[in-house]
């Protein structure tokens, strides 16, 4: 099956097909990270997107239900430059190639995804299309083209859970196996159970799995959720999670934000990171290319230490719109200096950009959940 | 934390020989650390046994010691640096973890002895604790347990006993590991009791603590390794992640293995990274790189931890080359108290070291091996490591990468003759053994299912799928040819891997012609490949280091530049023969040339070395060294316009066999002409020029036919000399003493065809041999060194020990060779090294008779051996003159004195280092054929003890005093009688078989007589093992007795007794250890041999 890539610049990349026949539509990033497509491929965070794995070989350990972040994939297409047609893992269920085809995402493999990384990484993140149906450029190029740019749009409120739900050890015992994810953290053991409500504004899984590993009870709650509806639920902290898109169109989660600062200890992800800062009064711009992958260096200000991050982001808080007399800058992104993370002075309040839930990527910061347990335990004394 | 202030003055170990196990990735970790500390204003004193390496130069460090690697040496090199070191100055330090087992090794020995503690030195980069915890497999294992990581079940024995107890509980197959050796020598897997007991006695005499770890075997699981590095304020990153396509049972060293892993999901693969750095934490390695080996279950997912180093490793040189992160430099940075923050990445340079590179290709590395050259050896592959070398590919796909490691091995085969024999199609796939992949090939080809495959080899079913389509690829490949071949398809093939070769293969085209048809084809087509980046972050960030490596991909991100450039060929894969000192010419060529404002262009494919260090050149393709590769740069490099130019006479005989090719193609070939090479090495033309200049030679004769090659013997006479044309390292050379072994030889041992007939000689017994290296600008000719061969003609130059300046040669002999040097020079138009070797034979009237053996008109085996004896860079110079600059001006004096470069009024021994602990069984004699992995050199200021020196670092540790045993044959029992009697005053007791012991009794001599093995008990090899005798000396007295000689030499291998095998090294051991019993232990520092360099550059 042939199938094209086609920039909203006018680039184009034909190779060949796989998964779901079709045309899909997004803007195109670019994933450094070697493994966990899988987990990438159903971050919500990636609604509206295709992205582009830079590591060659794709697919080759296949899929299973556990390592999904969502209940399906999230991306808009997936563009490889080697798609495995067989799986080889003892944990593999389904063949890569048959999940995407089954959950309708098309694979673009066979092109030179680095001169289609080059291009990204000059000319900055582009809408484009991808296409087994089409294959004129001119008319590729128009539907790239066609679709709203990222800036600007609230994805969270599509992705978001509908209706409330709630989350526990049990549910995290019935989707994996891991024993990392599985055994509490050992300060949580034998602690009353803490409960958090989680704003959704397109969780992963993984984070659920963490809460939960600490002790907590979780209530997901959809995106567009108030401040007093979630008070009403007496939680022990809220916690903001990250999602696709703009944070500047989420004046809602913001405002909820900044009803709640104060009065419960809030925890907030890459998307909820930005809408937190929002909250503070600071100001959010879109990277150039964004920051996907599993090797991010981040400095923690605080101890000095170096952690190896997962991240997912386009958009960032600006520093410089930081109010610094009452929000320390706790996270600092080694490669470019981004912000990555930031924490009141006074209020029980901390956001990181990256994620500490991995999944895929390195553990080095899962302390930062536990970090949040700590802080419930003190507000509430 | 930034640089450490109270730190004055470093010792840097090296690992000493090349050998298995231990190979040229050390020289390569050990330059990289002595130049980052040297940039960073430490004063670096390296030690190393090895002069064939770049980190021996006198410019890596303050003060270079060539002295053996042994704890009184090293002492004595502490002792007289700490006296060099003014009051109040700063500490001394120790890096133990840049010279591979070796080094960690000695660092333990002289922490345990007290040495660091008496003159005050501390050990950076690994604390000791660390080094036993990693290194003790007891301790290793407790410490897993303590972090709750699996390891297999084992114990630790040190006596047969416990052993076989262990193996009762747990039952066979077995796993034995020697403690504290490198390569996991020793170690092997057990299927019965038997077996056992074998390699567990063999472990425990190997094992320097006489310790053995007996492990549950996990035998068939999957074999991963992560590249760990941690710096002082506990960052830790994975440098890479490395996947062996061979699974558990076989060292990774003999495994083909793969990076990044390819089949492990990420809660798999973050799992294992957690362990590692659990691993880092708890073994304690505060600062540097270590690797930690991990087996996975493939059914369970089940993970156990198999064992970590805590210094650089072969792999780690492996990682460095693959991810472009370079380990060793950031290790020493790290261990003089740099954090990882600190240090910026060299090929971004913007980002920081702290990260961890994300690769958008895949790397494959596949072992080389060279069980031919020792019959008799079992080429099962198991836990001790037996290839000698490797080669490494860059693809964007696993199958380009594995296709072109494949045919960077330079096997010599020809593509698609393998003799596969589908009767031991089964036993070939269970069993690993060197030929392993190409029957898994060969299983799909005849239709094997991947699950088959996957069942009889343990290899993941995902490589085996990649191999499969190969297979079914180049089989759809016959169905095609030149004329009905679409665009399209051919570059799918080239984008697959396909190398041109194996494509005009399959087309049935033969020989030069047919893959040149294939090429034209291709470029009618525009098919060529592209250059993509290696820039440890998958183009993310834009990077500044050039290094490179092909893929038939859209976009090429190598444009040439404008500047002149010259190409460099590297020498591939180590081997015996063609090992680090072609590497150690490559680079000094790239040095030489970037100085005088060349644009240097290196390819090579050996991961291992200095060359394929992007710091090296300008730019690094890393690239297999066939016809089509080489070409592809050359004509990629060319298309900016400039000049460009190539060195083919550094990389020893793989860019040499690609000269006339690439020559004809179009490619300026700089220095001597590949016509003058093909000259010296045609039979004919070249017996002519001697002829013409009146410089005899042995009589000799070419043949292409068994009647031919007896009718050339009986003309020149017996005995002769019989060899291939065109090898290195003396490949399938033997000395023929009968007809009968010369018609053997011609129906067995070779191929040889009209183009490539096979040489006789007239073989010059009793010879004394001579080496000689010299400079030629086809005008002047500067003799750099004339060495002496302490073993007599005969034995391959690579594995004889020589001495410079010669020992016992006339001067007016020595005016000979000089003269027949120069005219050969002159005649070959010689422009760079020219390497020769004569034989001197005396006569009856004690005349010396000087013949040329050979002429080889390219960088020699000697080259570094010579400059660290001179002073003098040889490469340097030879690649100057290759640019068209001159002796006059390169080396004034020498060129207007006609004088031989001076080695000053020192002796340097080059001793050979032979593998034969890696090969229990096979015949430890010495032929025309090479067989050793490495040398060694000893200095000193009398012959006698530069030669002990030597032969201590080469690991044979002559005695002061005891028993020598002597079997020599009738043609040298007048001269061992000689030798006796200076063993005798030497204070050494005699054993001897019957017909030695008559002639030194009739000489007045005492003499204990033994058993030949033949004769009945209790004979030689009983007073061997019973560890009766601490020096073997034994001549081959041919056919007879070759049964008694096997016998002896075996067991003195097993028993590590000093075995000689020529009445001339002999005489040097007599003359060394008179040196041990006379002298102190005493160390020359090389920027002390030779203050003022003749060249500095």
């Amino acid at each position: 099956m042939q199938a094209t890539l086609a920039l909203e610049d006018g680039r184009i990349f034909a190779g060949e097909g796989y998964g779901a026949p079709g045309e899909a539509l997004g803007e195109v990033v670019f994933n450094t990270s070697l493994t966990g497509y899988q987990e990438i491929a159903t971050d919500p965070s990636y609604a509206g997107q295709i992205v582009v794995m830079t590591n060659p070989q794709i697919g080759n350990y296949g899929t299973n239900e556990a390592d999904n972040e969502a209940a399906k994939p999230y991306i808009e297409g997936l563009i490889v430059r080697e798609f495995s047609p067989v799986s080889s893992n003892w944990r593999s269920e389904r063949v890569t190639d048959e999940y995407m085809e089954r959950y309708n995402v098309p694979v673009l493999a066979d092109i030179d995804t680095r001169a289609l990384v080059r291009h990204l990484r000059t000319h900055g993140v582009m809408r484009g299309c991808i296409s087994t149906v089409d294959s004129n450029p001119q008319s590729l190029i128009a539907k790239a083209r066609s679709i709203p740019r990222m800036d600007g749009m609230d994805l969270a409120r599509v992705v978001s859970t509908p209706s409330p739900y709630t989350f526990a050890s049990t549910d995290a015992l019935a989707e994996t196996d891991d024993p990392l994810l599985l055994a509490p953290s050992a300060d949580a053991k034998d602690q009353p159970l803490l409960h958090v409500v989680a704003y959704d504004f397109g969780i992963k899984r993984n984070i659920l799995r963490m809460l939960t590993r600490e002790g907590c009870r979780v209530t997901v709650v959809p995106a567009q959720t108030t401040a007093d509806q979630v008070m009403e639920l007496k939680p022990d902290g809220v916690f903001l999670s990250n999602g696709p898109g703009d944070p500047e169109p989420v004046d809602y989660a913001v405002k909820a934000i900044r009803q709640m600062m104060g009065r419960v200890p809030i925890f907030g992800i890459c998307l909820g990171h930005q809408l937190t800062g929002l909250a503070l009064g600071g100001k959010t711009y879109k990277l150039k290319f964004g920051h996907h992958g599993g090797n991010h260096p981040v400095k923690n200000m605080t101890n000095g230490k170096v952690e190896i991050t997962a991240h997912n982001h386009n958009f960032a808080v600006d520093p410089e719109s930081i109010n610094a007399n009452e929000v320390k800058l706790t996270h600092v992104d080694l490669n470019d200096n981004t912000l990555e993370g930031l924490r009141h002075k006074s209020l029980p309040l901390f956001s990181v950009q990256y994620h500490p839930e991995a999944a895929p990527g390195p553990h080095d910061s899962n302390y930062l959940f536990h970090d949040f347990r700590r802080m419930m335990e003190e507000w509430k004394g | 934390m930034p640089r450490r202030d109270d730190i004055q003055k470093i010792l840097v170990i090296g690992s000493g020989p090349i050998v298995i196990g231990q190979s040229a990735e050390f020289d390569y970790s050990g330059t990289q650390a002595c130049k980052a500390l040297k940039q960073d204003g430490y004063e670096v004193v390296l030690v190393n046994s090895n002069p064939a390496t770049i980190m021996t130069d006198p410019e890596l460090a303050d003060r270079t010691y060539i002295e053996p690697l042994t704890l009184a040496y090293v002492e004595e090199i502490i002792c007289v640096e700490c006296a060099m070191m003014p009051a109040g100055s700063g500490k001394f330090a120790l890096l133990p973890t840049v010279g591979g087992q070796t080094a960690l090794n000695l660092a333990v020995e002289l922490a345990d002895s007290g040495i660091l503690e008496k003159y005050g030195v501390e050990m950076i980069g690994a604390r000791l604790e660390a080094i036993k915890k990693a290194e003790d497999r007891l301790l290793f294992k407790d410490a897993m347990v303590r972090i709750g990581l699996e390891v297999s079940r084992s114990v630790l024995v040190n006596n047969l006993r416990d052993g076989l107890d262990f193996a009762g509980k747990i039952g066979f197959p077995i796993l034995i590991r020697p403690s504290f050796t490198l390569g996991g020598s020793g170690g092997g897997i057990a299927y019965n009791r038997e077996e056992l007991m074998e390699i567990l006695a063999r472990g425990l005499d190997l094992s320097p603590v006489h310790e053995c770890l007996i492990e549950e075997s996990v035998l068939g699981w999957k074999e991963y390794e992560l590249e760990v590095m941690r710096d002082l304020a506990d960052n830790v990153i994975i440098v890479c992640s490395i996947e062996n396509f061979d699974p558990m049972g076989v060292h990774t060293g003999d495994s083909i293995t793969v990076a990044p892993a390819q089949t492990l999901t990420d809660r798999e693969y973050q799992k294992m990274r957690d362990a590692a750095i659990a691993v880092m934490r708890e073994i304690g390695v505060e600062t540097g790189g270590s690797n930690v080996q991990f087996a996975v279950n493939p059914t369970d997912g089940r993970m156990t931890v198999i064992e970590m180093n805590p210094r650089v490793s072969r792999s780690s040189a492996l990682a460095s080359k693959a991810t472009g992160f370079p380990i060793a430099k950031i290790a020493a940075k790290l261990a003089v108290g740099y954090t990882l923050d600190e240090i910026p990445n060299d090929i971004t340079r913007m980002t920081p070291a702290c990260f961890e590179p994300t690769i958008d290709y895949v790397v494959t590395k596949i072992p080389k091996w060279q069980f031919e050259k020792f019959p008799g050896a079992d080429d099962t592959l198991g836990p001790q490591m037996k290839s000698v070398g490797e080669a490494m590919a860059i693809g964007r796909t696993f199958k380009e990468s594995l296709m072109k490691a494949l045919r960077s091995l330079e096997t010599g085969k020809k593509t698609g003759s393998e003799e596969l024999d589908p009767r031991r199609l089964l036993q070939r796939l269970v069993t690993p053994q060197p030929e392993r992949l190409n029957y898994v090939r060969f299983a799909f080809e005849r239709g094997m299912s991947v699950r088959d495959v996957a069942r009889y080899t343990g290899m993941d079913p995902w490589f085996l799928h990649h191999v499969r389509e190969i297979a079914i690829e180049q089989k759809q490949m016959a169905q095609h040819g030149p004329e009905n071949i679409t665009a399209l398809q051919l570059r799918r093939w080239k984008r697959m891997g396909f190398s041109d070769e194996r494509i005009a293969n399959e087309w049935k085209l033969e020989g030069h012609e047919g893959v040149r048809t294939v090429r034209e084809l291709r470029y009618r087509h525009g098919i060529r490949p592209i250059y993509k980046l290696v820039d440890t972050c998958a183009a993310e960030f834009e990077s500044h280091t050039p290094y490179f490596y092909s893929s038939y991909d859209e976009e090429d991100e190598a444009p040439p530049t404008a500047k002149r450039k010259i190409i460099i060929l590297g020498s591939g894969p180590n081997r015996i023969g063609q090992g680090i000192e072609f590497d150690y010419c490559c680079c000094h060529a790239a040095f030489a040339l970037k100085d005088d404002g060349y644009e240097t262009i290196m390819v090579n494919c050996n991961p291992e070395t200095v060359s394929t260090d992007y710091d090296t050149s300008d730019r690094l393709y890393f690239e297999p060294l066939t016809l089509e590769d080489v070409l592809a740069i050359y004509e990629h490099e060319s298309a900016g316009g400039a000049e460009v130019g190539m060195i083919v006479q550094f990389g020893g005989q793989t860019p040499l066999n690609l000269a006339q090719r690439l020559r004809k193609a179009g490619v300026p070939i700089i220095g001597t002409s590949p016509e003058s090479i093909d000259l010296a090495e045609d039979r004919k033309q070249f017996g002519k020029l001697l002829e013409d200049l009146s410089i005899p030679q042995p009589a000799g004769g070419t043949a292409t036919s068994v009647e031919q090659a007896l009718a050339v013997a009986e003309r020149v006479g017996y005995p002769v000399l019989v060899r291939p044309s065109y090898v290195l390292g003396g490949r399938a050379m033997v000395i023929a003493y009968d007809a009968q072994e010369v018609a053997r030889y011609m129906t067995t041992a070779v191929e040889y065809s009209s183009d490539r007939p096979v040489l006789i000689d007239h073989f010059l017994e009793a010879a004394i041999e001579v080496d000689v290296d010299a400079l030629c600008d086809s005008e002047d000719v500067v003799i750099a060194a004339i060495m002496q061969h302490i073993e007599e003609a005969g034995i391959h130059s690579g594995d004889s020990s020589c001495v410079l300046p010669p020992v016992s040669i006339r001067p007016t002999t020595l005016e000979v060779i000089r003269d027949y040097t120069r005219k050969l020079a002159r005649a070959l138009s010689v422009v760079g090294l020219v390497n020769l070797q004569f034989a001197i034979q005396r006569d009856d009237e004690g005349v010396d008779h000087v013949f040329v053996i050979e002429v080889n008109p390219r960088a020699s085996r000697t080259v570094p051996y010579v400059s660290k004896a001179t002073g003098v860079p040889l490469a340097r110079i030879a690649s100057r003159l290759m640019t068209g600059r001159k002796l006059r001006e390169l080396l004034p004096e020498a060129a207007a004195s006609g004088k031989d470069l001076d080695p000053g009024a020192h002796f340097y021994v080059k001793s050979p280092v032979f593998p034969w602990g890696k090969f229990p069984g096979v015949d430890t004699v010495l032929s025309p054929e090479m067989k050793s992995t490495g040398e060694v050199m000893g200095v000193a200021a009398n012959f006698g003890e530069a030669f002990a020196k030597a032969q201590l670092s080469a690991g044979q540790q002559l005695p002061s005093s005891g028993t020598v045993f002597f079997s020599v044959n009738d043609h040298d029992k007048t001269a061992a009688v000689r030798l006796a009697r200076r063993y005798v005053e030497l204070g050494f007791q005699l054993v001897a078989t019957e017909g030695t012991a008559n002639a030194l009794e009739a000489d007045g001599m005492n003499v204990e007589r033994v058993f030949k093995v033949k004769e009945g008990r209790p004979n030689i090899v009983d007073l061997i093992k019973g560890e009766r005798i601490q020096l073997i000396i034994n001549t081959p007295r041919g056919q007879d007795t070759i049964f008694d000689e096997k016998a002896i030499r075996r067991a003195a291998v097993l028993a590590r007794v000093p075995t000689i095998t020529t009445i001339a090294a002999a005489h040097a051991a007599a003359e060394g250890i008179a040196a041990m019993q006379r002298h102190k232990t005493t160390v020359y520092s090389l920027q002390q041999l030779h203050p003022l360099p003749a060249i500095r550059s």
